[in-house]
């Protein structure tokens, strides 16, 4: 008797805490999809306040998938070969190098961006494209792709794959396409979508990089909150949320796997 | 050389030499001192010694894994491969973990070493179920590295090691990780293997008794250096060492006097054969093994004690007797004789039996 009433104080304190996380969430979208939020959810729902949205800023959703798509790719090429490199190797060197990859966690995205300005701000034309954002989210973060791999090589024992397909006469780069990469694949998927979700939701020092031209769509988030009505600045969370909470559930999921590749559906 | 079994198919690989290897690490650590070492083509040369030994990394120096010191030097058939990486040296490996790739079912890890000889998909088969027979999994073929028992996985190591045909099989602990009763019956195994192949094969171990089992010579490493090469039975008979006397085998160390053509213990002395010079008194340091002593009645018997502790091990029993030497000796008599703490016996030992080892000797 007692310890039911012991669970169910936990499990309506675990409730209340839930819903206090949540309630404001679930607000936020359901503003999105009422006429008039002051007259409350009895003016209506409606669809065209999402339809606003993208009219006005589905060019920063695109431009978003285009540099979390491309963020993830230049994370790939250089985080992969970068954690086989430190992790074989383990001089002072490679730990140095480990630790000015993982800085970009510590710095605010502001300084990093205002750092990325005072030295690349003067080339004009790779200032205004993209691809400058591009730049700031790669840096910001390869941390992750790095860490996360680099762990998932720690679980695997990926010297000794190494050595193992070496000794069967696998040249190096087979040996990272044959067998370091398939079986580090848990880790890089968990670094990946990392790297995807951060990138969408990054907007410190994308705030700083941006143009007019070049908004992304947590940049394009700020802006509708402070130009236009809360309708349309809630439907735009809205449509944030529902592209952002599959990747999260993604993470998630995968992350179980990390460490145990065996593990892994398949 | 033991002569071999005739009828192999896969060749004899090659002769192997290391020449003043030596290995010190970055962090300074010497793991291996100047070492030379030749196995010649076909043998099956087991490296032996306590961990730390450098037995191990003389093996990865071999294999191509660790660059020797300079001036040390790898042949292959004469040929020098010292800076050749492993994966041009066409060896075949087994590593302690086994290294099994987890992303490849059975059948791929055998078939990996011949894939990248770019061998057709027809002719991998051919060789991939050849192994499977040769090693015995069969109908394992298409199961998960993480599927197999700790047995199976010893054996696809073994046979993707040997797929390539490679000119020679370098083994590092290779049944170490497995339990004793598993250890011996795939020894057996392994042993009707390597002769079967006819390879080349350096092998790696910590346990004599695999050592004795599958080596054709043996070499004997400690604290980085050779302490001795032979036989199993040079080694197990006639050791140069104190060390390889008691690493390899129970072996009893006892001081003793040489004087005039005996050896004399407190308990007693022993007719020596051709030990020392035979002038005046010498202290010497002899072994024998336990199972060379004979209990017998102490009337009359040239080394006379007391049994001091009795061990029934089954096939035999393991006596402690003191009042011989200045320690106890240890005698294997048969377990059928009955003895008890406290009885007098006497010791009757071949001189042949009685090994004299260098007396500076450690």
């Amino acid at each position: 008797m007692r310890d039911r009433l012991i669970f169910a104080a936990q499990f309506a304190f675990t409730l209340l805490v839930a819903a206090f996380l949540i309630v404001p969430a679930v607000l936020s979208m359901l503003a999105g999809v009422t006429l008039n939020y002051f007259r409350g959810i009895q003016s209506g729902l409606t669809l065209q306040w999402v339809v606003q949205v993208w009219e006005l800023y589905s060019e920063t959703i695109f431009r978003s998938f285009l540099i979390a798509i491309t963020t993830l790719a230049v994370t790939l090429i250089v985080g992969i070969p970068a954690a086989y490199a430190l992790h074989l190797r383990s001089d002072r060197l490679s730990r140095a190098i480990e630790e000015v990859i993982t800085l970009p966690l510590a710095i605010p995205g502001l300084a990093l961006a205002l750092a990325l300005l005072l030295s690349y701000g003067g080339f004009s034309d790779f200032r205004r494209s993209w691809l400058f954002i591009l730049a700031g989210h790669s840096v910001f973060t390869l941390p992750f792709m790095v860490r996360s791999v680099m762990a998932m090589f720690g679980a695997i024992d990926v010297k000794t794959l190494d050595e193992g397909a070496a000794s069967l006469g696998a040249p190096p780069w087979r040996r990272f396409r044959d067998v370091i990469v398939p079986n580090a694949a848990p880790g890089i998927l968990a670094g990946s979508l990392m790297v995807v979700t951060l990138s969408l939701g990054e907007f410190n020092l994308t705030w700083m990089l941006h143009t007019p031209l070049t908004k992304t769509l947590p940049v394009g988030l700020a802006d509708s909150y402070a130009s236009m009505r809360l309708e349309v600045a809630s439907a735009y969370t809205l449509v944030f949320f529902v592209m952002i909470i599959p990747l999260l559930v993604a993470m998630q999921t995968f992350a179980r796997y990390r460490g145990n590749p065996a593990a892994l559906p398949r | 050389m033991i002569a071999r079994s005739s009828g192999n198919a896969d060749g004899h690989g090659v002769a192997v030499s290391a020449e003043n290897c030596a290995k010190t690490f970055a962090d300074g650590t010497q793991a291996l001192g100047s070492v030379t070492l030749d196995v010649e083509r076909g043998e099956t040369v087991v490296l032996l010694g306590p961990s730390g030994c450098g037995k191990t990394t003389l093996l990865r120096i071999i294999a191509g894994l660790e660059h020797p010191d300079a001036g040390g030097r790898v042949l292959f058939n004469k040929t020098d491969v010292t800076r050749v990486p492993i994966e041009r040296r066409n060896v075949g490996m087994v590593f302690q973990s086994y290294a099994l790739f987890p992303n490849m079912n059975v059948a791929e890890n055998i078939g990996y070493g011949l894939k990248i000889r770019g061998v057709n998909g027809a002719e991998r088969g051919a060789r991939v179920a050849e192994l499977v027979a040769l090693t015995g999994i069969e109908g394992l073929e298409h199961r998960r590295i993480d599927q197999l028992s700790g047995g199976q996985r010893q054996r696809v190591a073994l046979a993707r090691a040997v797929a390539v045909r490679p000119s020679v099989l370098l083994l590092d602990e290779p049944l170490t990780a497995l339990d004793a009763a598993l250890r011996e019956r795939l020894r057996g195994e392994l042993n009707r293997l390597l002769r079967t192949l006819g390879i080349t094969t350096i092998y790696v171990t910590h346990d004599q008794s695999e050592a004795m089992a599958l080596g054709d010579h043996i070499v004997v490493m400690r604290k980085g250096a050779i302490a001795q090469i032979g036989t199993p039975r040079d080694i197990y008979f006639a050791p140069a060492s104190r060390f390889v006397a008691e690493f390899v085998g129970a072996a009893n160390i006892v001081e003793a006097e040489y004087r005039d053509g005996s050896l004399v213990f407190p308990g007693g002395k022993l007719a020596a054969t051709a030990a020392g010079d035979g002038k005046g008194k010498e202290p010497v340091v002899v072994m024998i093994r336990p199972e060379s002593i004979k209990i017998v009645p102490a009337d009359g018997a040239a080394l006379c004690g007391q049994v001091e502790a009795v061990s029934f091990v089954g096939d035999r029993q393991r006596a402690a007797i003191g009042g011989v030497a200045a320690k106890a000796i240890m005698v294997d008599a048969p377990n059928s004789l009955p003895l008890k703490t406290g009885d007098r016996v006497g010791l009757a030992v071949d001189p042949g039996a009685v090994r004299l080892l260098p007396g500076d000797s450690q």
